[in-house]
């Protein structure tokens, strides 16, 4: 699903003396089946952006629109519940949302709100468990017994139960292992690939966005500053640093090499671009000192 | 919901904001005390000018405020309506139905709660606006610390009573988050019959309730490992000091309570 963003501007409690403007005149359009990274610091609007795109905060000026969805200021709550359905939202700690009495009833809760019958519900949870990487028997425990990593799983699990076109994830890793955040990730990754499911990733991760991300946007004081292929917004190390934001550490280590001397057909900016290119300037066969 | 103003705090820099809560809060008992005491015309005036001085000092805004309190007018509105119909008989009678019946008196009896109802809801939603909770709370401490004398718990009950305090908007915004996420899977919170909007509270209460208790828990947990302990004496990081504002604050009030007595029919 495409969306489209035309002079959104949003206010909290607008019209009162406590009005805190949160964004300002937000342009941009992010194509069908993208995956985006919203980067930018902690306040700087990204969780007010997401809350937009399923309308759980409504723009107080401007237009979005998602394919055949329009919010304005002026749409009402019935209008936007088939909206919900398409697009599905982790929030940040997810698993503050569950509460139903076995794992497999709590992923069905979703699907079920939005009219699919309890039979074909739980079975789609069973699958939707698999599919987030939990053994068949968590089904019928209780959510509350699991630990943090996998009551995330769960509430993933939940929010993908409703077969979303369009995924949002605010901060999904914040909180796990290393281990846990690579798979969560490349969870994310392999839906985007094998589904086609458009992704919008808020994080502070920038190996994460290098890794997975098509599109970055940055936001600064509710405002979006750059909107770019990932390629494009790493390429400014200058502009980064003037915006408080980091570079992957496989672009640090190779502008490190790039001060001594080294040169890089493109830079690199995953573990494995770093690598391969390394790996091309050794002779075949050779080994070298490090 | 949202749109109620009692029991919020609005951070503004007037005379009000930095009276000594102890005083506000024995003004405002006094007031509420007064409120029912005044029974003439002239001392209604008297309290409603004393309401509109205070709110004018503590720079809010009077349309702001009168909004915020739009919300209880049914609540005044239905209470005025019951009055009136069950009210004791006197003077001429209007209306007459079994046994409801609309005198002159009973309008009288209704018009009077209707002001005494306003009166008290602006004082104390005007308490609350201009006090930190935090604040009421430590001086409801200090006014209770006589209590000391005939073994009253008043540091512990102090303490129970700011920490509830301290959590109600860290509560209020997790449930909103959880609201959201909720919605986020399809509930419609507020819509349909009585009995689904009750079964939609439950994918709230429950993660809120495990909330409530999981930060219980690490707060007990951070207090013990910094060496709380409840029955020892303990020093106090606000203290409230009685400023030449509060002793004036206190006269004008005063001048006005005598004259709402003077005024009064006895």
């Amino acid at each position: 699903m495409a969306i489209t963003f035309e002079h959104v501007d949003f206010t909290y409690q607008a019209g009162t003396p406590m009005a805190n403007p949160a964004l300002t005149d937000i342009s941009f359009s992010a194509p069908d089946n993208c995956f985006l990274a919203l980067i930018g610091h902690t306040g700087s609007g990204k969780s007010t952006l997401i809350q937009q795109i399923n309308a759980l905060l409504k723009p107080t000026a401007g237009k979005i629109t998602i394919d055949d969805f329009t919010i304005t200021p002026k749409t009402t709550n019935a209008d936007l519940k088939p909206l919900r359905r398409h697009v599905g939202m982790v929030f940040q700690f997810p698993e503050s949302q569950l509460f139903a009495e076995t794992v497999r009833q709590d992923i069905a809760f979703g699907p079920q709100n939005f009219g699919m019958s309890e039979t074909d519900a739980l079975a789609l949870a069973d699958q939707m468990l698999e599919t987030v990487g939990l053994k068949a028997e968590y089904a019928d425990r209780s959510p509350f017994e699991l630990s943090g990593g996998q009551m995330r799983r769960v509430a993933i699990a939940g929010v993908l139960a409703m077969q979303p076109q369009v995924l949002i994830l605010d901060e999904p890793t914040a909180g796990l292992d290393p281990q846990g955040r690579q798979e969560m990730m490349s969870l994310f990754g392999r839906l985007h690939r094998e589904q086609g499911l458009s992704i919008i990733l808020v994080t502070h991760q920038m190996e994460d966005v290098a890794q997975y991300a098509e599109q970055v946007a940055v936001m600064r004081q509710g405002r979006l500053v750059k909107y770019g292929s990932t390629r494009e917004i790493f390429s400014d190390p200058q502009w980064l640093f003037e915006n408080q934001l980091e570079e992957p550490i496989a672009a640090q280590f190779a502008q490190g090499l790039s001060r001594r001397g080294m040169t890089w057909a493109s830079l690199p900016l995953t573990a494995e671009e770093l690598a391969d290119q390394l790996a091309s300037r050794w002779p075949k066969g050779g080994q070298a000192d490090v | 919901m949202s749109s109620i103003l009692f029991g919020r705090y609005l951070p503004l820099n007037s005379i009000v904001h930095r009276l000594d809560p102890r005083a506000k809060l024995l003004l405002s008992f006094f007031y509420i005390v007064l409120v029912f005491m005044a029974n003439s015309l002239w001392s209604y005036v008297i309290l409603i000018v004393m309401t509109l001085g205070a709110i004018l000092a503590s720079k809010i805004n009077l349309g702001f405020f009168l909004k915020g309190i739009r919300p209880l007018l049914w609540l005044i509105i239905f209470t005025v309506v019951v009055q009136m119909l069950f009210s004791p008989v006197g003077g001429h009678t209007y209306f007459h139905w079994a046994f409801l019946r609309v005198t002159t008196l009973g309008i009288i009896t209704s018009g009077v709660i209707a002001i005494r109802f306003l009166l008290i809801i602006m004082t104390s939603t005007l308490l609350t606006l201009t006090t930190q909770p935090l604040d009421i709370a430590t001086g409801l401490a200090s006014l209770m610390a006589p209590l000391r004398w005939v073994k009253v718990p008043v540091d512990t009950l102090a303490m129970m009573l700011s920490i509830a305090l301290r959590f109600v908007p860290t509560l209020m915004d997790e449930a909103v988050k959880i609201m959201n996420a909720q919605r986020a899977r399809g509930v419609d919170f507020g819509e349909g019959n009585l009995f689904k909007q009750a079964h939609s509270l439950i994918p709230l209460m429950i993660p809120l309730f495990m909330s409530a208790f999981n930060r219980a828990e690490d707060l007990s947990i951070a207090m013990e490992a910094r060496g709380y302990q409840d029955s020892e004496h303990r020093s106090q990081y606000r203290i409230l000091t009685w400023h030449h504002r509060d002793t004036v604050t206190w006269l004008i009030f005063l001048i006005g309570f005598a004259a709402i007595l003077v005024f009064r029919r006895w």
